[in-house]
């Protein structure tokens, strides 16, 4: 019998990476290449987007080569990728009118203030879910219509389209300017302030909101669906899903039911709580986001809290101050010592985001006495992690009304022992990581199997989670109040310390 | 009788140069101070650099001795980074056995747990991460004992102690096993630390083909085993595969 897989497209901020599971959703092969990050004024962060085309040609055969498997035995391609990162290109000739202007670019903060100003612009909120916050598409593609003489007319003629990332690829994948698809899913539709969540459609008023011609937009899809088959590339295989990056973890974790949550512990950290099938509208600082829809069923929704420096904080430690030589030593340093001797670090780089969403916020470090050591220091960087953690759990528990039970967790702090002991200790419940840490990439296989009908349902997925290893609370329930009261007293003294501008 | 090689003889020469300077030194004025042509001195200062004796100053490209030196004897490598470089390949080596994996180091004549991934079968297990185990009595200890000489003459003569009846004791007896570990390049106990248990390891190399630790699979005999007592070679497979990976990962180039 011959052997079936699927392959999972991860396009990332810093590579692509392709990686081929088979049923049982074990790795097979992976392969992947960094894309340059190009940073031509303070603040903006672009990607070349032909050069992260390119490396997909150049990756996925390679993938399919390095399990030792031909392409016919590659029964369908799923897409994780950045979320928010905007691409406009030329529809006829298929070249891309200037880089992609990247998730953590803040070129836009003066449009958006502008923005915020008009008085109907409480009203993107309540359609998107989403603050209006230069995080998201839409006023990137604004600012591409303003700064680029005649783009308007042209969009509005449908002679440019827009997309992020997984739009693109699937595009090229599909014959590019030679019949291409132009679509997206609705994960990604939900991260550009432009689509109304309930109806999952894009929105008339958000798109007047914006001024956005709605000719150069991709068509919304749910995330589970054969899309088309590729024509370049993987010739002949169907492609089966896309999913915005956390929300491929999500789903990847297999957080099926409401009330199911997962945190990807990175650079910055974000977590995500399974709400069902009605959007739950944050009054605690959390986004509404679509968490992944299956064919024609109902769209499954989620709250998230992104984190904006968690691994940031101890790559600084690193780096910034040379306290240790590489990331994990953090952990070896954090156990020279019982406790955090009464410092706390707000890692508060570039303002906090949820659940304060303070921008004028700056890093903080309090409790200092001739007594702290770096051993403190390294314990409260750890801290810092699963305090934030805290913060977002209590909001989304408040928003939700329901109480997390456990937290599923992925991404490369979980390596760390001390920190995943102390976010059960701090959080009161177990913290679970599972057997597969690539759950991004697992997540958009899962998702694109499911489409083809290679895994037959849901519950087939859970079967395939396994616990690969679980952090029990263990804190003395004072304890953990007083440190929790010592912690968001820290994060007080981190607002309000950049001027506002003149 | 072969003669003293002359690239050590000069690498320790430029050790005690820059530990005798004040200050950094330049790649020319190691050269001319040791009377070396510029090329041999830079081809041996990258060498020294790759092991981590000597660090390169990024913006004048000087050299100073590597913080390496320093703690040279106590760690080698710092067990939270072999966990962090080993977690993939740990996770995808109990996904292919089915049984639970551990990644052992010495700590004061007993193996360090420093990681631990459940077997998949999500029955309640907890994690061993930090709890110590006898060298003689794991597939763990006896990989590291087999490979560290200092480790294995800290055990002593006197008889070891006995876990079950199959426990070696005997020194001698001891020697013998860990000699056809490292002729073989994996190590297995059954029911040598408790009945009704086996488990399978094998060595992780670092730079140079220095054994930093030890990863294996443990678990009922029964699995570990076949019919006729003796370890599984398809699990011997995949846990050698798996520690090569890692071993790989951390520039053990030969293995």
């Amino acid at each position: 019998m011959v052997m079936r897989y699927v392959m999972s497209i991860d396009q990332g901020t810093t590579s692509t990476r392709c990686i081929i599971f088979d049923q049982q959703g074990r790795l097979v092969s992976v392969t992947q290449r960094e894309h340059r990050q190009h940073f031509p004024r303070p603040g903006w962060v672009e990607h070349d987007a032909v050069e992260i085309w390119r490396n997909l040609e150049r990756i996925a055969p390679q993938a399919i080569k390095q399990a030792g498997i031909g392409l016919d035995q590659i029964t369908a391609i799923g897409i994780a990728n950045q979320r928010e990162t905007t691409l406009l290109w030329d529809r006829r000739t298929g070249v891309p009118l200037r880089r992609a202007i990247v998730w953590q670019d803040t070129r836009t903060t003066s449009l958006v203030d502008d923005l915020a100003a008009r008085p109907e612009s409480s009203m993107v909120q309540k359609r998107s879910g989403l603050p209006l916050a230069t995080y998201f598409s839409a006023p990137r593609i604004r600012w591409l219509l303003d700064n680029t003489p005649g783009l308007r007319e042209r969009a509005e003629r449908g002679e440019v389209l827009f997309g992020t990332m997984e739009s693109w690829l699937i595009w090229n994948l599909t014959g590019g300017p030679n019949g291409g698809l132009h679509l997206t899913d609705v994960t990604n539709a939900s991260r550009t302030l432009l689509m109304d969540l309930a109806t999952l459609e894009w929105d008339a008023d958000l798109l007047d909101f914006f001024g956005v011609p709605r000719a150069m937009l991709p068509q919304i899809r749910p995330s589970t669906e054969t899309y088309g088959v590729a024509s370049r590339v993987l010739p002949g295989v169907r492609i089966g899903a896309a999913l915005g990056d956390q929300q491929a973890a999500l789903f990847g974790q297999t957080c099926f039911a409401p009330g199911e949550a997962k945190c990807t512990y990175g650079t910055g950290s974000f977590l995500l709580l399974n709400t069902g099938n009605e959007p739950v509208r944050s009054s605690h600082g959390l986004l509404t986001t679509v968490g992944y829809q299956v064919g024609d069923q109902p769209a499954m929704y989620a709250l998230e809290g992104p984190i904006a420096v968690t691994g940031a904080l101890v790559q600084w430690f690193r780096d910034g101050l040379g306290l240790i030589n590489s990331a994990p030593e953090i952990e070896t340093l954090a156990r020279t010592v019982e406790d955090n001797g009464g410092c706390y670090i707000v890692p508060a780089f570039a303002g906090l985001f949820a659940p304060h969403w303070r921008s004028e916020a700056r890093g903080v470090i309090v409790g200092l006495t001739s007594y702290i050591t770096k051993g403190h220091l390294a314990r409260a960087v750890l801290e810092a992690t699963a305090w934030q953690t805290r913060q977002v759990v209590d909001a989304m528990n408040a928003d939700s009304g329901l109480a997390m039970r456990t937290l599923k967790v992925d991404g490369g702090m979980t390596a760390d022992n001390l920190l995943m002991q102390n976010i059960a200790d701090v959080l009161d419940v177990p913290v679970v990581r599972p057997m597969v840490a690539e759950t991004v990439s697992l997540g958009a296989a899962y998702a694109a199997g499911l489409a083809v009908g290679y895994w037959p349902d849901l519950e087939g997925l859970r079967r395939n989670w396994h616990r690969a290893a679980q952090w029990l609370p263990n804190m003395d329930p004072e304890r953990r109040e007083a440190e929790y009261d010592n912690w968001c007293r820290a994060v007080e003294r981190s607002f309000g310390w950049m001027k506002p501008r003149d | 009788m072969p003669g003293p090689v002359q690239s050590i003889q000069r690498g320790a020469a430029i050790l005690r140069l820059l530990a005798r300077s004040s200050g950094r030194l330049g790649v020319g004025e190691i050269a001319t101070s040791l009377g070396l042509p510029r090329g041999t001195a830079h081809g041996l200062l990258r060498t020294l650099q790759l092991v981590g004796f000597v660090e390169q100053d990024d913006a004048t490209g000087k050299y100073q001795l590597g913080a390496t030196l320093l703690h040279l004897g106590t760690s080698y490598l710092d067990v939270n980074e072999l966990r962090s470089r080993a977690i993939n390949w740990a996770d995808a080596l109990a996904a292919r056995s089915g049984e639970s994996v551990k990644i052992g180091t010495v700590l004061d004549g007993q193996v360090l747990v420093v990681h631990h991934v459940f077997r998949p079968d999500d029955t309640l297990q907890t994690l061993d991460v930090g709890s110590l185990m006898p060298m003689h009595a794991t597939a763990l200890g006896k990989v590291l004992l087999a490979f560290d000489a200092g480790a294995s003459a800290a055990l002593g003569n006197g008889p070891l102690d006995a876990y079950t009846r199959r426990t070696i004791v005997a020194t001698r007896e001891l020697a013998r096993a860990l000699a056809s570990i490292r002729e073989v390049g994996w190590a297995a106990q059954v029911e040598e630390m408790t009945v009704g248990e086996a488990g399978i390891a094998a060595p992780i190399r670092g730079h140079g083909g220095l054994v930093v630790g030890a990863m294996g699979v443990s678990g009922a005999v029964e699995r570990i085993c076949d019919a006729r007592g003796q370890p599984n070679t398809a699990l011997v497979t995949f846990v050698r595969d798996a520690a090569r990976a890692v071993s790989r990962d951390l520039g053990a180039s030969r293995w």
